[in-house]
């Protein structure tokens, strides 16, 4: 056993390497091999729906197309259903938060704050594989009976009684179960999170000398911890409405469907922030190193995540503005979600400061790491107007909404997860990537998703409403350009992936550090990739070393 | 390499950069449609009632500003960063990192231009929650995959719209076009009282800026006040299941002799006024041509009503 030989740094054999890890760089290794997997799977499903909504009609979804051939979903206007339901839950699940908190978060939480491992390597690893197995489950789901069809197309929301009378069929049992196995591995990860940073930090390293990366982990770990078990609440009382007679949310039984919109914005709305806060952390790394300069304002950078945190909790029904809430309520919402804008304009106006008086390379993670800011900027912005109950009422399940949220998670997270990749592509796997091809994906992803994204906004105000298979003939033009915009995209994934193979070949063997002086924290000290186990000797850290 | 890299750079920024000129001078768009999404637009849908005026003025004149103002700020300041911080225009970084007065003055600035909006936002919220009195109810169930209305005061009694399917309509309003419409005077205020049947689905109209829940045990309402006869059209906005997309919602908006004759063929009628029937006749007559001048926007409104609900006033009771 890996634990075993702690001291003598002996690697074990592939199997039990890479199987039974106990150890926290393998098992980051592991998430982020996941996440590039399931990211082509979500990003292929994404495809079938900008392919169906490049021109009106119906186009793919129905007998005799490829769809038919391919059979992973069904041809039909459930299919359509199925995959976007499908391609939001794998993002979201499956492919941010195993990339962000799974990925970066275990390989270097631990590092960067001078421990050796995590607390719980043991709750890591069943972590890691109850999140294969709910994927799995997932998967499977999509192939039993739903009930209007095969899969469930209830919408990642899935608001009863559309996922309750609407969908009789086996399949989102199955999706449920899968959440409850993706939602106790979040928790398990978690606990092994809040534990190993309270615990472990190395002498000298305080709370408040902690890289911002381990401060966005800590926040999101409590979010996590906070609100999944809300969802799970929310969904098991799904699984008795729909199989043991119980109506939480049947009005006929005297329940409530609102209520469940409640119990599942509880933890949606912070969810969202699980997915950007580690990526705030990341990039505050990767603006300072390229930066040459120290984190600007770092206490307020850490507050502002807790601020964002905190807040987070409060604002969940501004997604519920047309559900005819009382006008107190609705008041209350509009005003807390406001709020959240200015703690967000510290975090962006900090990392400008951080790089203003710099002296700037642009090296690849440094082009996603300002990309993502301007990008968020433009997210956060179409966040304020949303967030007035009075003009959400135009804006409401409409495009408009797709484009504010893909601007903050797929031009958002996505590019931190991406600044993060390359930031520690080296350190991480022991070989360089190559320079070029890191910028020439950046660019063309760049503009790629904003000819997806930002028509999409216009869409929204003519009135186009979100999960549509078809819309009526005066939304072309911005549909077929938001489509010409997904192909030039997945060129730019197609170079991503000639990187990955690039750099597997060529082999250019990996620096300590390489970006030099601006890469402070604690990862830059090992060599790359790190010894499998560091820090047998802890380091000590003294004030003004890092952040 | 380096020069690689270099040319890429340029390259990416060169096309990025076209690509935002090329939007920010993209064609004049064609004359907006009332009622209904016009090709190619960029904006929101044309106004057709007094709540939807001010959201497009709260939209263009506060929120879009803000927008781009904050958008352009955080590129511009990116930008000149590109220009005049990297490495060969600065070589020795600066080392600061604390600045109280700036991190007030980004603190207290984004407060002062919430509380902007904010101002705005609640005009606009309480407005909408600021309904007259109605003239016209409308009671609307979503079903899977229809709406069905009626108008309890008006003694129609529930019908059926349906999509028109894609042989009985024009190209430009397939989706959008229904059979059966609802059919509602011009300048009334309107309250439409929403339930479903079944799943949840929301009725939207964006010309009268107006969005709701349709939800199983419960009633929802809103109510718009349309200041121009013409047929205006929404879609269902809550995802319902295989046919979300087609059920389109079509109001008619009519003159109120077209809105009664409209009565008449459903089998309804226009409801006695409470205080015209304690009233004398004669004295009926008058109030309920009076009525609808009072509520109405637009004083033309009231013209056709008086002669056509006179007689029919008073046959109600
Ligand atoms: C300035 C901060 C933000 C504000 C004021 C804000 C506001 C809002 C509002 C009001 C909605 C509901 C819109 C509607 O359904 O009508 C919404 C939706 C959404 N937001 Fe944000 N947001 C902000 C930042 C973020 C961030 C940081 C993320 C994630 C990284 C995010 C992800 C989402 C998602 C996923 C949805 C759509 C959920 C769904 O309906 O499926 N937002 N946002
Ligand atoms: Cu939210
Ligand atoms: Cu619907």
């Amino acid at each position: 056993m890996a634990s075993a030989s702690a001291t003598d740094n002996h690697v074990p054999g592939f199997f039990t390497r890479w199987f039974f890890s106990t150890n926290h760089k393998d098992i980051g290794v592991l998430y982020l091999i996941f996440a590039i997997f399931t990211g082509l799977v979500g990003g292929a499903l994404s495809g079938l729906i900008r392919w169906e909504l490049a021109e009106p009609g119906i186009q793919l979804f129905k007998e005799g197309t490829i769809i038919q051939q391919l059979g992973i979903v069904e041809a039909s206007k459930h299919g359509f259903n199925v995959t976007v339901t499908a391609h939001a839950l794998i993002m979201v699940f499956f492919v941010v938060m195993p990339a962000t908190m799974g990925g970066f978060a275990n390989y270097f939480t631990p590092i960067m704050i001078g421990a050796p491992d995590m607390a719980f390597p043991r709750l890591n690893n069943i972590s890691f594989w109850m999140l294969v197995a709910a994927f799995i489950m997932l998967c499977i789901s999509m192939f039993v009976d739903g009930g209007p069809g095969r899969g469930f197309g209830g919408g990642w929301t899935a608001y009863p009684p559309l996922s309750t009378m609407g969908h009789t069929g086996p399949s989102f049992d199955m999706a449920i179960f899968s959440l409850h196995i993706a939602g106790a591995s979040s928790i398990l990860g978690s606990i092994n999170f809040i534990t190993t940073i309270f615990n472990m930090r190395a002498p000298g390293m305080t709370l408040h000398r902690m890289p911002l990366f381990a401060w966005g982990v800590l926040i999101t770990a409590f979010l996590l911890l906070l609100s999944l078990p809300v969802l799970a609440g929310a969904i098991t009382m799904l699984l008795t409405d729909r199989n043991f007679g119980t109506s939480f949310f049947d009005p006929a039984g005297g329940g409530d469907p609102v209520m469940y919109q409640h119990l599942f914005w509880f933890f949606g709305h912070p969810e969202v922030y699980i997915m950007i806060l580690p990526g705030f952390g990341m990039i505050s790394h990767i603006v300072s190193t390229f930066s040459k300069k120290p984190i600007f304002g770092y206490l307020a950078m850490a507050y502002a995540m807790v601020a964002i945190g905190f807040i987070g909790f409060i604002v969940w029904a501004h997604h519920m503005y047309t559900v005819g809430m009382s006008i107190e309520l609705r008041t209350y919402f509009v005003a807390a979600t406001m709020i959240i804008a200015v703690p967000t304009g510290v975090k962006i106006f900090s990392w400008i400061a951080t790089m203003w008086g710099g002296s700037l390379t642009f090296k690849t993670p440094m082009l996603w790491a300002m990309g993502f800011i301007f990008l968020f900027t433009v997210g956060g912005v179409t966040g304020v107007v949303l967030s007035n109950a009075g003009m959400d009422y135009s804006l409401h399940d409409t495009y408009y909404v797709v484009a504010h949220f893909h601007y903050v998670l797929s031009l958002g997270a996505v590019f931190s997860i991406f600044a993060g990749f390359y930031y520690w592509f080296e350190k991480m796997f022991g070989v360089k990537y190559n320079e070029f091809l890191g910028q020439l994906h950046f660019w063309i992803m760049f503009i790629g998703v904003n000819v997806i994204f930002f028509p999409q906004h216009f869409l929204g105000l003519q009135g186009m409403p979100r999960r549509y298979i078809d819309y009526p003939e005066a939304y072309t033009l911005w549909n077929h350009v938001s489509s010409v915009g997904y192909l030039i995209t997945i060129v730019g994934v197609g170079v991503f992936l000639i990187m990955l193979i690039e750099a597997a070949i060529r082999r250019r063997p990996a620096e300590a550090n390489p970006w030099g002086e601006g890469a402070t924290t604690l990862e830059w000290t090992l060599s790359s990739p790190p010894p499998y186990h560091q820090f047998n000797e802890l380091p000590v850290v003294k004030a003004d070393d890092h952040h | 390499m380096g020069m690689g890299t270099r040319a890429i750079t340029r390259l990416g920024a060169g096309i990025a950069t076209a690509a935002l000129g090329a939007f920010v001078a993209s064609p004049t768009w064609a004359q907006a449609l009332l009622g209904q999404p016009t090709p190619g637009a960029i904006g929101l849908q044309q106004s057709a009632s007094p709540l939807k005026h001010e959201v497009t003025f709260f939209h263009n004149y506060v929120l879009l500003p803000m927008c781009i103002g904050i958008s352009v700020l955080v590129l511009a300041l990116l930008l000149w960063i590109v220009v005049r911080y990297n490495k060969r225009a600065n070589p020795i970084a600066a080392k600061w990192s604390h600045n109280t007065t700036i991190e007030v003055i980004w603190t207290i600035v984004p407060i002062l231009i919430l509380f902007v909006i904010a101002f705005f936002s609640f005009r606009l919220l309480f407005a909408y929650e600021n309904m007259p009195e109605p003239d016209v109810r409308i009671k609307i169930t979503g079903n899977q995959w229809n709406w069905a209305y009626e108008y309890p005061d008006h003694k129609v009694p529930e019908y059926i719209s349906n999509m028109l399917p894609e042989d009985k309509t024009t190209k430009q309003l397939y989706r959008l076009a229904a059979d059966e419409p609802m059919v509602v005077p011009v300048g009334a205020t309107v309250e439409l009282l929403i339930t479903a049947s079944d799943v949840i689905h929301a009725v939207a109209l964006p010309a009268f800026g107006i969005k709701i829940d349709a939800i199983p045990g419960r009633t929802n309402h809103t109510w718009f006040n349309a200041e121009k006869t013409g047929t205006y059209y929404g879609q269902c906005s809550e995802l319902c299941g295989v046919d979300h997309a087609f059920m389109p919602l079509q109001v008619n908006v009519v003159t109120q002799a077209e809105f009664e004759a409209w009565l008449a063929t459903k089998g309804g009628s226009m409801p006695v006024a409470e205080d015209a029937a304690a009233a004398a006749a004669p004295a009926a007559v008058t109030e309920a041509a009076a009525a609808p001048a009072d509520a109405a926007a637009t004083p033309t409104a009231a013209a056709p009503a008086a002669p056509a609900s006179a007689p029919v006033a008073p046959a109600a009771q």
